[in-house]
């Protein structure tokens, strides 16, 4: 199972490591260094990483890598998995992920991690459990403890740990009942040079807040559940109902969780909301180069599209770019040859766009590449597969709650080519 | 007010300080101390200098304080084992204390505390808490037990912890159960045959039962231990299967792979003709292609597992090729398995949309990733018959960008369609060899010579273009040189007349010029063949080749069955077998899939109506050296003997040489020729050359020369003897009471790097004994026959034959009792006979055994002292010198020599076949006949066996 955990900064320090076995030296991440020295980018370090000894499997979050070593044959999604908790974990307790914050409260860290796992087990890694054995710190409970001496450490055992709802706890207790859902739908594409799709897909998500009193029993059904064959679940959903009558019947998590997941893959139509016209030319001989982008909407239901930001990476040859954008801003960083434009809100009366010319190294041939245009975009009130919900019922408890839904519509990786 | 002040202190009275503050009256200081001192355990300070006074800190009513101190007695006991006893007794108490939550505590960091003397007083409490009434305080206890196991496996099992153990798995509490399979199946790791995950039909649906309960962490545990189990019939498998496929909606990844496995281990045993198989298909590729949307590093596992998964099945994913497209901010890692993927799923209904993919990414930035998409489109045409022309076009559309790599790499690809559709595209010829110019590495030049010396013919200048190529020949690399050497001589069959001289020049660069013996003697056969019979030259060169056929890269079928077993798990990112990476790999078991429910047993011919392409019809892969040679030449292939080729006599070899010269071009070449012949002062350098390489003679020869060849491999045997390599006398194995008559004594002996099994076989009976052959049972270190037993003449009564066989290490692997024992099957015209032997663990050690230094002293420290054995070798009398001579014969690598106090301490390594390395540390006191040995190894269990080689290499 999983050794010993190390955490390395941007800068390749080890600021922190833990160990739930034996003490593993350190020296075993010059491996890891290794292999990020070859790497050109920090991403493109290989997630699992053998060494004479032991094996390395780390992610790479909030330019923190999480590096585990693991001895024996041990699933690598476990340990995966498992890293990115630990991350969502230190997020949910100090608000960001960075190393101060992870140096500012290493004592609550060691003390997190150290009831994650036993003997490189999982132990609790729901964030309601871990809450109840050990208190997230705040800046009042901080001051408190430091007057009265009292700790952030749990007394009891948690009550929800051993129930058939391990990730509820009894006795919670709101004076405002209420249940918001959010829908959440990202979509991947790739759109080729003629404007036509090669794919698309959708990965949407139903995140909840839900802050009811007691042991509420919810259900939860859709306008058009056939849009959803392919669902990851929270645990807390009855796996049995949805096959048999495609209602989601759960027991809700206190607090902010997500009930489903979801992928409306490529072999459905998936509706793409904006388009791109482009001509981005270099001629042989010649050290300027045109550039002309247009965009549009198309099918979003009357929904105006927002956040609207649009990045490239120029080819290397690039030197400068000269551009007049319609609207919005654009910037072009020399360097990394990336050009963002920040667009805002598309007006279908008058279509945003940037023109204009890059100059090239004088007697540089013409660049090889063609760059891929990154759009971001968002819509509101509405999710883009057309997933409704129909309703929400309460059932186990007497009193109403209020209930929301949200919708969300938001670019995940959408590329044009050129 | 931060905790990040407990880092600020580096002053020097710091522990001084600290300790004053530990021994403080006031509680809250006394937690403040024990945070800084945990702070500075953090960054790696040594703090063990507190133990006392943090220890004393532990008898506490405060949770917090207890947990820091529990997480400072972690860290260091194992440095200060006596002061650890200081803390057993509030361990014990906190066991019994009624809040379940100190219970649980207290005997989970019992457990980490690794110091032998403190495991004997877990025990009581451990018993206790396996049989709590509070379920978390059970299941801690079993993931104790697993802890201890790994201090003291021995204790452990005197306890009866493991049949306590065994008796969770019936719990009433689903974590509890997946915390005792979990712990299960850690300890049933370092002991691979212990039957101790009994898995029967009742055990299966508890087991099924929890797994609905259990937490995701369970469900990965028990979805694993599951995948071990080989159900009954078909209709269990179903029911298995049934039950498991909830499990694929799992948000954790993890559970959705071992679910994945589960299914496609148990699918083997579906009919094909249900409806329920259908379904299951159907069911997988969903949660495959979700996998795909998570973050990149989940998506580089995953990809490398569907990648097993569809050469197993590639029906699941087949229409999901879209998946597979590559974004272009992907991480270079993914987008390479990306494009491995899709062209294993490429066929002729989806190849446009490829194509036009693969040309896309031929423009990207990344280089690697650029000549990866280029190699993919070689291979697409090669997969997919139809669509190789347009294939070959959108290569030449990529040439013509001009841009050196993607130009080399077309090269590289188009000679493999050449190879596979020869005849057909050769017009593109003429645009490729514009480009000559341009290539600059080894590969795209050898490719392109290739081509020219193949199309000679239909090239015009062919003989200009080789001839440029000549002019650097000696700054070529080897690859290069080779391939422009078989060129030119086949130019030279096919136009003999005008490249006379070229021949000639390629001939005497290779023989005299360079000093890279194959080449050399690459250039001595082409020159004899050419010289001693023109038309068989002519037949072996300008051969015609077995085409290349289908994908070259699949994954060996038995090995994909074994890591179909595996998805999930490390093997699977690897493509290798546990076995061949796992540390110490201790006997691990292979897996194999079930068989279907049609074949019956015989799991390696699944059903033939099966639609598992991949399985049923292995495809035919370009065939090895090896066996293309055997297959063409039919000549003895076995030992290759690897030493120092003996020096010929220079004088004979020339004359010989000369003659063979003189001769055979004439009839080539007709009136015009001059006789080639020339300077001959390469004789020397010639014998040496055949001495080396016997296994690319051509079965042509006239008769005196093989047999001047023979005598050479037979000198060549003869000077690999007296290596010094230890081997024991022979000793009967099977007698011929045993055998109808049959005798077979022999021994082990490693000769340059080869394991030979010599035997001497005796007919006692009064019929002649022929058709020998031989065969192992799977033994520990998988020796396995490198060749046929090579008894050519019928053994008559009375006569005795010496057979030598060389062995090799890569047959199936199986822990034995003793380590070393090899099972053995001996077959005659009469009977199959089996019998037992044991060979010399020094047979193993391997030439490449001489450790580094530094390494060993690293490793040295880093092996356990658990698994250090000593022992005695009485009567010896050899100086340390003689000893360390004697051993190096066998491998056995003396790194250091110290003497301390008139003893001689001598550093040793070895390194079996497995790559399993032992050091050992000798120690030998001059005037004292007896030599203490120290042994540490990985896999302990071999120490016994490498003791007693090292006392018989001593004493022969």
């Amino acid at each position: 199972m999983i050794h010993s955990l190390f955490l390395v900064n941007a800068s390749g320090d080890i600021f922190l490591e833990k160990h739930w076995k034996s003490v593993v030296s350190r020296s075993v991440c010059d491996y890891f260094f290794e292999a990020q020295e070859r790497a050109t980018e920090p991403e493109n370090v290989p997630p699992v990483i053998p060494t004479p000894h032991h094996y390395l499997i780390s992610v790479l979050r909030h330019r923190i890598y999480f590096v585990a070593v693991i001895q024996s044959e041990v699933p690598p999604l476990f340990v995966i998995e498992f890293l990115h908790r630990v991350v969502d974990t230190f997020q949910d307790y100090f608000g960001v992920c960075t190393e101060a914050a992870i140096k500012d409260n290493v004592v609550v860290v060691y003390e997190l991690l150290e009831e994650m796992l036993d003997n490189g087990f999982p132990l609790a890694t729901e964030s309601n459990i871990l809450k109840e054995l050990i208190k997230p710190p705040t800046i009042l409970r901080t001051m408190v403890n430091t007057i009265t001496g009292s700790t952030n450490v749990g007394e009891q055992l948690p009550t929800g740990q051993l129930s058939v709802v391990p990730w509820r706890r009894t006795g919670v207790k709101y004076t405002n009942n209420e249940a918001y859902f959010d829908v959440v739908e990202e979509i991947d594409a790739i759109i080729d040079k003629s404007g036509s799709t090669i794919t698309a897909e959708i990965q949407g998500v139903i995140d909840a807040c839900v802050k009811l009193t007691g042991m509420p029993d919810l259900t939860l059904s859709f306008m058009n559940p056939r849009l959803l064959d392919d669902v990851s679940f929270h645990p807390c959903v009855r796996f049995k109902r949805w096959e048999a009558e495609r209602i989601l019947s759960f027991i809700p998590p206190d607090g902010n969780f997500r009930l489903l997941s979801y992928h409306v893959s490529s072999q459905n139509l998936v509706a793409i909301p904006v388009y791109v016209k482009h001509n981005i030319t270099f001629r042989e001989g010649s050290s300027q180069g045109r550039f002309d982008l247009t965009l549009g909407p198309k099918q979003t239901m009357g929904k105006a599209v927002e956040s609207v930001l649009v990045s490239s990476q120029l080819p290397r040859g690039v030197l400068n770019a000269n551009l007049n954008p319609s609207q919005g801003t654009y910037t072009f960083d020399p360097v990394t040859k990336m050009l963002s434009w920040d667009v805002g809100k598309i007006n279908p009366q008058k279509l945003p766009s940037l023109k204009g010319t890059m100059s090239l190294q004088a007697g540089a041939s013409k660049p090889d590449e063609n760059p891929t245009i990154n759009i971001q975009l968002k819509i509101q009130q509405m999710a883009i597969s057309g997933l409704k919900v129909n309703r929400l019922d309460m059932y186990g408890e007497k009193y109403k709650p209020f209930k929301g839904i949200k919708y969300m519509t938001k670019a995940g990786k959408f590329q044009v080519r050129t | 007010m931060t905790d990040s002040k407990y880092f600020t202190t580096t002053k020097k009275g710091e522990i001084f300080e600290l300790k004053a503050e530990l021994n403080s009256d006031k509680k809250e200081k006394k937690k403040e101390a024990v945070k800084k001192v945990i702070a500075s355990m953090t960054v790696g300070k040594d703090v063990s200098a507190l133990f006392p006074d943090v220890v004393n800190c532990m008898q506490t009513d405060n949770l917090e304080l207890k947990k820091l101190v529990y997480l400072y007695l972690m860290n260091y006991a194992k440095s200060q084992p006596d002061m650890a006893i200081m803390a057993v007794n509030t361990f014990v108490k906190d066991c019994e204390d009624p809040n379940p939550l100190i219970r649980a505590l207290a005997v989970r960091t019992m457990g980490c505390i690794r110091v032998d003397k403190i495991t004997e007083y877990l025990c009581e409490p451990l018993r206790k808490c396996l049989k709590d009434e509070d379920p978390y305080v059970r299941k801690t206890a079993a993931v104790c037990v697993a802890k201890l196991h790994d201090i003291n496996a021995q204790l452990v099992e005197d306890q009866g912890f493991l049949d306590t153990l065994k008796d969770l798995i019936s719990d009433s509490n689903p974590m509890v159960v997946a915390n005792a399979v979990a712990a299960l199946s850690e300890i049933a790791e370092s002991h691979p045959n212990s039957n101790l995950l009994d898995l029967n039909p009742q055990t299966i649906n508890k087991l099924l039962t929890a797994l609905n309960e259990c937490t995701e962490w369970g469900q990965i545990f028990i979805l694993d231990c599951l995948a071990n189990y080989t159900p009954r019939d078909d209709r269990e498998s179903q029911s298995i299967c049934e039950r498991v496929t909830p499990r694929l909606s799992h948000a954790n990844s993890a559970v959705v792979l071992s679910a994945v496995k589960v299914l496609m281990k148990f699918m083997e045993m579906l009919p094909k003709d249900l409806d329920y198989y259908g379904t299951l298909l159907k069911k997988l590729a969903p949660p495959l292609v979700t996998l795909l949307s998570a973050e990149p590093e989940l998506q580089y596992v995953a990809l490398r597992n569907i990648n097993l998964i569809v050469q197993r099945r590639p029906e699941i994913l087949k229409h999901e090729m879209k998946v597979f497209f590559v974004k272009y901010n992907d991480p270079i890692y993914v987008k390479l398995e990306k494009l491995d993927i899709m062209i294993r799923l490429a066929s002729q209904a989806n190849i446009a949309q490829v194509l036009a993919e693969l040309k896309e990414y031929a423009t990207e930035v990344d280089v690697d990733f650029v000549r990866k998409a280029v190699r993919a489109i070689g291979r697409c045409a090669i997969k997919v018959e139809q669509s190789a022309e347009r294939c070959v076009s959108t290569l030449l559309d990529l040439i013509q960008t001009k841009v050196n790599y993607v130009v080399q790499e077309a090269i590289v690809v188009i000679k493999d369609i050449f190879r596979k559709y020869p005849n057909k595209y050769e017009s593109v010829i003429a645009t490729l060899c514009e480009n000559l110019d341009s290539l600059d590495e080894p590969e795209a030049r050898a490719a392109m010579i290739w081509i020219v010396g193949e199309y000679a013919e239909r090239i015009d200048n062919a003989d200009e273009l080789l001839e440029s190529f000549l002019e650097g020949f000696h700054d070529e690399s080897t690859q290069v040189q080779l391939q422009l050497l078989t060129a030119i001589v086949k130019l030279f069959l096919k136009k003999p007349t005008e490249t006379q001289e070229l021949v000639q020049q390629v001939l005497s660069l290779a023989t005299q010029d360079s000093d890279n013996p194959d080449l050399r003697d690459r250039g001595y056969i082409y020159w004899r063949l050419l010289s001693t019979d023109p038309v068989a030259a002519k037949e072996v060169v300008l051969a015609e080749k077995p085409l290349i056929s289908e994908e070259t890269d699949l994954i060996e079928p038995t090995l994909l069955e074994e890591l179909i077993c595996h998805i999930g798990t490390l093997a699977s990112v690897y493509h290798k077998p546990p076995s061949a990476f796992v540390e110490g790999s201790r006997g691990v078991q292979h897996k194999r899939l079930p068989g279907s429910a049609g074949s019956g047993e015989s799991v390696d011919s699944p059903d033939p109506g099966s639609a598992a392409g991949a399985s049923e019809a292995p495809p035919a892969v370009i065939p090895s050296q090896g066996d293309l040679l055997g297959d063409l030449l039919n000549l003895d292939l076995t030992p290759p003997t690897t030493t120092g080729p003996p020096p010929a006599p220079s004088s004979g070899m020339q004359l010989g040489a000369m003659d063979l010269l003189g001769g055979g071009l004439d009839s080539l070449m007709g009136d015009e020729s001059e006789p080639l012949g020339g300077d001959l002062g390469g004789g020397a350098a010639m014998g040496a050359g055949f001495g080396a390489a016997p296994a690319a003679m051509p079965a042509s020869f006239s008769a005196p020369v093989s047999g001047g060849l023979d005598d050479l491999f037979d000198l060549g045997g003869g000077v690999g003897m007296p290596m010094g390599a230890y081997s024991p006398p022979k000793t009967i194995w099977l007698p011929a009471m045993k055998a109808k008559g049959l005798e077979i004594s022999g021994t082990f002996a490693r000769r340059a790097g080869v394991i030979q099994m010599e035997m001497t076989l005796t007919n006692k009976a009064m019929s002649v004994m022929t058709d020998f052959a031989i065969q192992f049972n799977r033994n520990s270190f998988g020796l396995a026959p490198a060749g046929p037993l090579q008894i050519l003449t019928p053994l008559s009564p009375n006569q005795s034959i010496e057979a030598s066989l060389p062995l090799s290490t890569v047959g199936p692997v199986m822990k034995m009792e003793p380590l070393t024992n090899l099972q053995v099957a001996v077959k005659n015209n009469i009977d199959v006979f089996y019998f037992s032997c044991q060979y010399p663990i020094s047979m193993l050690f391997v030439e490449d055994g001489k450790m580094e230094r530094q390494v060993f002293l690293a490793t040295w420290k880093d092996i356990p002292n658990d698994n250090e054995s000593q022992f005695q070798i009485k009567d010896c009398h050899l100086s340390s010198d003689a000893t360390s001579n004697k051993l190096q014969g066998s491998n056995v690598f003396t790194i250091a020599k110290r003497t301390v106090e008139g003893q001689d301490m001598l550093y040793q390594s070895m390194k079996l076949t497995n790559g399993i390395w032992v050091l050992a540390e000798l120690r030998v006191q001059t005037g004292n006949p007896n030599y203490t040995v120290s042994l540490k190894c990985r896999a302990p269990e071999v120490s016994q066996c490498v003791f007693q080689s090292y006392e018989a290499m001593l004493k022969n």
